[in-house]
């Protein structure tokens, strides 16, 4: 069986001699040649004849104190600057640990790039010491993975890895490269430098030929469907993001002003301050979002994919909507939803098309009138607003609360890195996210302890910027000993910890669909003291308990540039996330806040104005 | 026995690499669905296998899963062989019982299948067929009365139909 890439003859620059290079010389050449500025990683055993020619290499090195840490740095850095992130780790454990940063990746089509050290080629299979099968394992969590069996392969596949992770649907690549294949001391190791064109990666690529082109036809089609609707919703989801195609979703969306939602994933691809923007959609989405979704009679999902966590009950999903679903992953158009016009393309070169389209028929003026449409969503944007109680004096704090000050008293251009569960959900209410790129979480495989490290990363992508790690007590606890990465590396990323002592999300089920019977959810606020512990790991750290202290606290914090900074604010943990359509439930279901129902509750008076809508 | 309502076969031309079987296998294993039959080898393209898989799917989930298989790197191509369309063919090896007067009805079997003796023993035959699927599994029906040892079959290969413009 072949398994080489490596053209016949290595072709030399202006008919000098080939220069000579090891297998691990060439990896690291082939990333800077790739672009690589950074890499997030840890040394062991295997990958120890990759580190070395690190110290020559003008790439700047992070080490991570665990190797999903990497991991997600990488992802962190992706998020923020939409270059690959590049993650390098050694075999066995290192690369099972970094298994759920990939699977992250994977998920939220996060362009990465991993190199995991391995057992020599004469050891694999034998159970050797720190030998995983790595291939295996991360077969089903990577866009692509290969085993690289010979060093003059080296530069092919991670052109080709660069390729894969960036172009088409992105997500994480792994290549695993046995030690004997980047030993200096192999003589086999050694070959002559080439660096493949970009005709050859895609030669050697047969079977990967992404469409990011829409079709014109299915396009013409879809701009039609647009101008005819009279209850049009523009579903913007990540993809709209990872293709760069903020700028001429605005100018769709103004051009016929449409309303527009944008799910987790895809959170300041459209900015909330526009009077189009109606919000997160979806299981915490608020009422206009949700509902306008429902009522609907023709959805545009953008690089969106009818995830469970936006459709509810799939039945009772938007029942009247026709739908124009655009996609580059092919396998995701029909796969929850069936559209009514699929096209397969990059959403940046399919709307703009759409845009064409939509002017040369006519424009504005060509479309029906949305105007009642548009009065309607505004009547539930008045009436159904994210609220919140505002705390009693001498009370726990409300973490709204304290995210809205957050917001306020950070720069505008704020990044924010969130983990996963309740504070994910009220980072993503409550903050206003004005440019894309500003939000950054773990939205398909849901990963707790994400937060800290995916902000380290974006803040060595984008060092100019104000990076705010918004963490759970939970969350933190799974990856806080990064901190002591930024410490050391001097990256000032800074922490705010909504503490409220509990696996909050998960108690928020157990209080609402498991008769308040607590298990297992139960953190303390005081074990560990988040204060000691940040100071310990070379941070700045304060805590706060009362709303007065919110504000000059958070201050401070902005202040601080030389450190990381955490805040450890004390939040109630009576505090459950609102709105919230309950798990298996249609989205009309959906609750705005305790017990109130608007679609249920409220029907006899609302009858009028939202049958009129449905029909 | 192979239902033939639901079954679909797919025939997958893939970049001849190791691990290509397991991406393959593994999109199906994820979602709990089995192969019924599988058969791989090279083809006349040096580098390239075909992968032939005979899976007992609805036809729904099967067009997730032939878009899925599409973005592997390694595959090239898939093409659903519709079995009115298609030309397929298995082979069967089998051990069976041949003693005193079923000796000579397994023989005649055989030949009425146009099957042929590979071994010979005092109490057991080994015959090779290779016929359609449907054919192997009249075959296996008609010999089981007679004490089968042993049986091995190949899974099915397919290749679509000549077009003859007819």
């Amino acid at each position: 069986m072949d398994t080489s890439d490596t053209p016949a003859k290595p072709p030399t620059t202006d008919g000098a001699a080939p220069e000579r290079i090891n297998g691990g010389q060439a990896l690291i050449r082939a990333l800077e040649l790739e672009g690589t500025d950074t890499i997030f990683g840890l040394p062991g055993g295997a990958i120890l004849p990759v580190y070395d020619p690190i110290l020559d290499s003008p790439i700047r090195h992070i080490l991570v104190r665990h190797e999903q840490g990497a991991g997600h740095m990488a992802e962190g850095y992706a998020h923020a600057t939409g270059r690959p992130g590049v993650a390098m780790v050694t075999s066995g454990p290192a690369a099972t640990n970094i298994v759920t940063p990939l699977c992250d990746a994977y998920m939220d089509s996060v362009p990465m790039v991993c190199i995991t050290g391995q057992v020599g080629t004469k050891s694999l299979g034998t159970d050797a010491f720190q030998e995983a099968d790595t291939v295996g394992i991360t077969r089903s969590v990577t866009k692509h993975n290969e085993l690289v069996t010979a060093a003059a392969d080296i530069p092919m596949k991670v052109r080709q890895a660069f390729h894969l992770a960036t172009t088409g649907r992105p997500g994480p690549v792994l290549l695993d490269i046995p030690k004997d294949v980047v030993d200096p001391n192999n003589p086999d190791a050694w070959f002559d430098w080439y660096w493949p064109t970009d005709d050859e990666v895609r030669a050697s690529l047969p079977g990967y030929r992404p469409t990011t082109t829409g079709h014109p036809r299915k396009i013409r089609e879809a701009a039609e469907m647009i101008l005819a609707a009279e209850r049009p919703v523009l579903y913007v989801g990540g993809g709209v993001l990872k293709a760069r195609a903020a700028e001429v979703l605005r100018e769709l969306a103004e051009l016929l002003q449409i309303p527009v939602v944008t799910t987790l994933m895809a959170r300041g691809a459209f900015p909330d301050d526009h009077p189009l923007c109606l919000g997160m959609p979806g299981m915490h989405g608020n009422y206009t979002a949700v509902t306008a979704m429902q009522r609907s009679d023709l959805l545009v999902a953008l690089g969106s994919r009818f995830d469970d966590r936006v459709t509810g009950k799939l039945d009772e999903f938007s029942p009247d909507a026709k739908v124009i679903h655009v996609d580059i992953d092919p396998a995701e158009l029909g796969k929850v939803r069936n559209a009514n016009v699929p096209i397969v393309g990059d959403c940046r070169q399919v709307i703009e098309a759409l845009v064409a389209d939509v002017r040369k028929l006519g424009g504005a003026e060509a479309a029906t009138d949305i105007g009642a449409w548009r009065s309607t969503v505004s009547g539930w944007q008045e009436k159904f607003p994210l609220t919140y109680e505002q705390s009693e004096p001498g009370e726990l704090l409300k973490p709204q609360f304290v995210l809205e000050q957050l917001r306020d008293l950070s720069p505008e251009d704020t990044i924010v890195a969130s983990g996963v569960g309740q504070h994910q959900m009220w980072a993503s209410q409550f903050w206003t996210f004005r440019h894309p790129y500003t939000w950054i979480n773990s939205g398909g495989l849901g990963t707790m302890g994400f937060s800290v490290p995916a902000a380290i990363g974006a803040k060595v992508g984008m060092p100019g910027r104000t990076v705010w790690s918004v963490d759970g007590d939970g969350c933190f606890q799974m990856t806080a000993q990064e901190l002591v990465t930024a410490a050391t590396e001097r990256i000032p990323v800074k922490v705010a910890i909504l503490n409220n002592a509990y696996l909050g999300m998960v108690r928020q089920w157990q209080e609402m669909f498991y008769e308040e019977r607590y298990s297992e959810v139960y953190l303390s606020p005081d074990l560990p003291d988040y204060v000691k512990w940040a100071e310990a790991m070379g941070c700045v750290a304060f805590r706060v308990e009362s709303p007065e202290e919110v504000a000059p606290t958070i201050r401070k914090a902005n202040e601080i540039d030389d450190r990381p900074v955490v805040i450890e604010f004390r939040t109630d943990s009576a505090e459950k996330v609102f709105p919230m359509v309950p798990s298996g439930k249609g989205n009309d279901e959906i609750v705005v806040s305790q017990g109130v129902v608007p679609n249920v509750a409220a029907a006899p008076h609302d009858a009028d104005q939202a049958e009129g809508v449905a029909q | 026995m192979i239902d033939e309502v639901h079954h679909h076969v797919l025939s997958v031309l893939v970049e001849d690499k190791s691990g290509v079987l397991a991406r393959v296998a593994g999109l199906f294993a994820r979602r709990g669905y089995n192969i019924e039959s599988l058969a791989v080898a090279p083809t006349s393209d040096p580098g390239l296998s075909r992968i032939t898989i005979t899976v007992n799917v609805d036809t729904a989930p099967l067009e997730q899963m032939v878009k899925q298989l599409n973005k592997l790197v390694n595959v090239l191509k898939i093409t659903e062989l519709d079995p009115r369309h298609s030309v397929e063919r298995e082979l069967m090896l089998v051990t069976v019982q041949a003693d005193g007067a079923g000796r000579r009805e397994v023989i005649e079997l055989t030949q009425v299948f146009n099957g042929r003796i590979l071994d010979v023993g005092h109490h057991a035959v080994t015959i090779a067929l290779d016929a359609r699927p449907d054919r192997l599994d009249t075959f296996e029906t008609l010999l089981t009365p007679y004490g089968v040892t042993s049986l091995q079959r190949t899974g099915r290969v397919a290749l679509p139909k000549i077009d003859n413009g007819a």
